[in-house]
């Protein structure tokens, strides 16, 4: 039974997982402290309509996805300015129409349905070579980005009109986060699938919010809470034939309703 | 010819006829006002007067929608060093779950466009003592932020205003919610820096007694109903006297 645990693809699984697990909080913590947790999910089901045209058009479905999760973070940038103090509207209507797209052109390519529950809840057994090298060049870019901004990150999700006081190009790093967001996300469906990929961009977050106190501390907290999860779900997903997805995204909440729980015993700040 | 006397001061602030709208409510019209180098200036007014708008707009976080707005002699468009201006807004949007230690929010006063992908130095953890030295944060330097009083976190953003030596120090509000004895302590601690630091001061504040007793009983411009009560710097210090001094450094 623990076989499985050493063959190829699960390997190639649990590498998949381990960079996604450290890019997934490293993004989603700018997206929870910017209030903009829903961005993860809208870009994810726009992504399944990438990866839908993708089989339709026969072009490597993963690429696809990411074109799309690029060009919705541009748009949703654009509505975001449009709809000033309603940054829940254009992410509602670029999710929507994601879904849209993604339903038609699922129906129009009858036949490849197969796939689709893989994408949609994530698998264990679907990720190739090349999958590996994507989400290893996004994690480059990721930590490259976060590693050389992360200062003026700090500050743009702190407190917006602090950053734009100091100079700083406020537009053009919500704009980076976004299409890093794009990145992270559609690399991360294959393994944690589509309706679950948002979970692992805020649950440790979230965790790791009731926890530390400093920025630095809960960056390195939420990493470690997402690998635990990501480790353990897989390894619970080969060994009994589950969708990692649901087996992280279980851990997650486990994790964070314990962690909850054991803070109401000894409060601390 | 005799010359006029000349004015040492350089400009710090230049508003020519600015006006602002939200959308069709005019709340600036016509607003010529200017600051000069070393000046104290303090904005009164009724809440809704604009003043916050006034504030944000010379920081450049609104747009004027007519007229122009210098900062230091440059228009405002072209304006870059920020660093030169610190500014603590009247309420400070922050997120209170937001996992940052008061150390962390006084070192976000040195990140602006110069310092960008630059690492932090051993003299900017040295600023950043020094500023929570100024302020008395100290002891409270690795508190969460959202754990903080009203007041504690009022001392922390201005704290971070002053980390960059400012030239100019803008404050809206800053004593709102704070104590008695805080805001006199408060009050002493920024007309020092106005005396002794060479600082200009632009303060939105509703506290009457502070602005006459350091600023003179009558305002000395008004629009709409903002009044502006004004402290020149010469009132502190000799304009030639202090020429003297600079040739002799
Ligand atoms: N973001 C905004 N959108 C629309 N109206 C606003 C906005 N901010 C302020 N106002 C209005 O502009 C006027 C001036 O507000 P403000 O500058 O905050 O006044 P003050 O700081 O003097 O109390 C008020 O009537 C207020 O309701
Ligand atoms: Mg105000």
């Amino acid at each position: 039974m623990l076989d499985i645990l050493f063959s190829d693809f699960f390997q190639r699984a649990l590498v998949g997982g381990v960079l996604i697990g450290i890019t997934a909080p490293l993004i989603g913590m700018f997206l929870v402290l910017r209030r903009l947790s829903m961005i993860g999910d809208t870009l994810s089901h726009v992504t399944i309509a990438g990866v839908a045209l993708g089989f339709l058009i026969e072009v490597y479905p993963i690429a696809a996805g990411l074109v799309f999760a690029v060009l919705a973070s541009f748009a949703i940038e654009k509505l975001r300015k449009a709809y000033k103090s309603y940054a829940e509207l254009s992410i509602a209507i670029i999710m929507s129409g994601g879904v849209a797209l993604a339903s038609l052109f699922f129906t129009l390519g009858m036949g490849y349905n197969t796939d689709v529950m893989s994408y949609l809840f994530g698998s264990i057994y679907t990720l190739d070579t090349t999958d590996i090298y994507m989400v290893a060049g996004v994690t480059v870019v990721v930590i490259a980005v976060v590693a050389l901004l992360f200062k003026e990150f700090f500050l743009l999700s702190f407190e917006e009109d602090a950053a734009s006081v100091s100079g700083l190009p406020v537009k053009m790093m919500n704009m980076l986060i976004t299409v890093l967001t794009a990145l992270v996300v559609s690399t991360a469906i294959k393994i944690v699938g589509a309706l679950l990929v948002s979970a692992l961009l805020t649950i440790p977050v979230a965790i790791s919010l009731l926890l530390a106190r400093s920025f630095r501390s809960s960056i390195i907290l939420s990493v470690i809470i997402s690998e635990l999860a990501v480790i353990g779900g897989l390894m619970m997903a080969g060994l009994f034939n589950l969708a990692p997805g649901a087996t992280i995204v279980l851990l997650l909440i486990a994790l964070l309703v314990i962690t909850m729980l054991g803070r109401k015993g000894f409060t601390t700040t | 010819m005799e010359p006029e006397v000349q004015d040492c001061h350089q400009s710090i602030i230049q508003l020519n006829k600015v006006s602002f709208s939200y959308r069709d409510q005019q709340v600036i019209r016509d607003l010529n006002f200017s600051v000069k180098e070393r000046d104290f200036v303090g904005i009164v007014g009724s809440n809704g007067a604009g003043k916050t708008t006034l504030l944000r707009m010379i920081v450049g976080l609104l747009p004027a929608a007519e007229g122009a707005i210098e900062l230091f002699g440059t228009p405002i468009r072209k304006f870059k060093d920020w660093e030169r201006i610190g500014y603590v807004p009247q309420k400070n949007a922050f997120n209170p779950l937001f996992p940052a230690t008061v150390r962390e929010v006084v070192m976000s006063g040195l990140y602006n466009r110069k310092s960008l992908f630059k690492r932090l130095s051993r003299q900017d953890q040295q600023k950043c003592d020094d500023a929570l030295e100024v302020m008395r944060i100290q002891d409270i330097a690795d508190k969460r932020i959202g754990a903080l009083s009203g007041g504690q976190q009022q001392r922390v953003f201005l704290a971070r205003a002053l980390i960059n030596r400012p030239d100019l120090l803008i404050l809206d509000e800053p004593t709102i919610g704070i104590d008695a004895e805080t805001q006199a302590g408060f009050f002493d601690l920024i007309t020092h820096m106005h005396a002794r630091h060479h600082m200009t001061f632009l303060m939105v504040t509703h506290d009457l007694d502070m602005v006459k007793d350091y600023l003179g009983e009558s305002p000395v411009s008004q629009n709409g109903k903002i009044q502006f009560f004004v402290r020149h710097s010469h009132e502190i210090e000799n304009c030639a006297e202090e020429d003297l001094q600079h040739s002799l450094v």
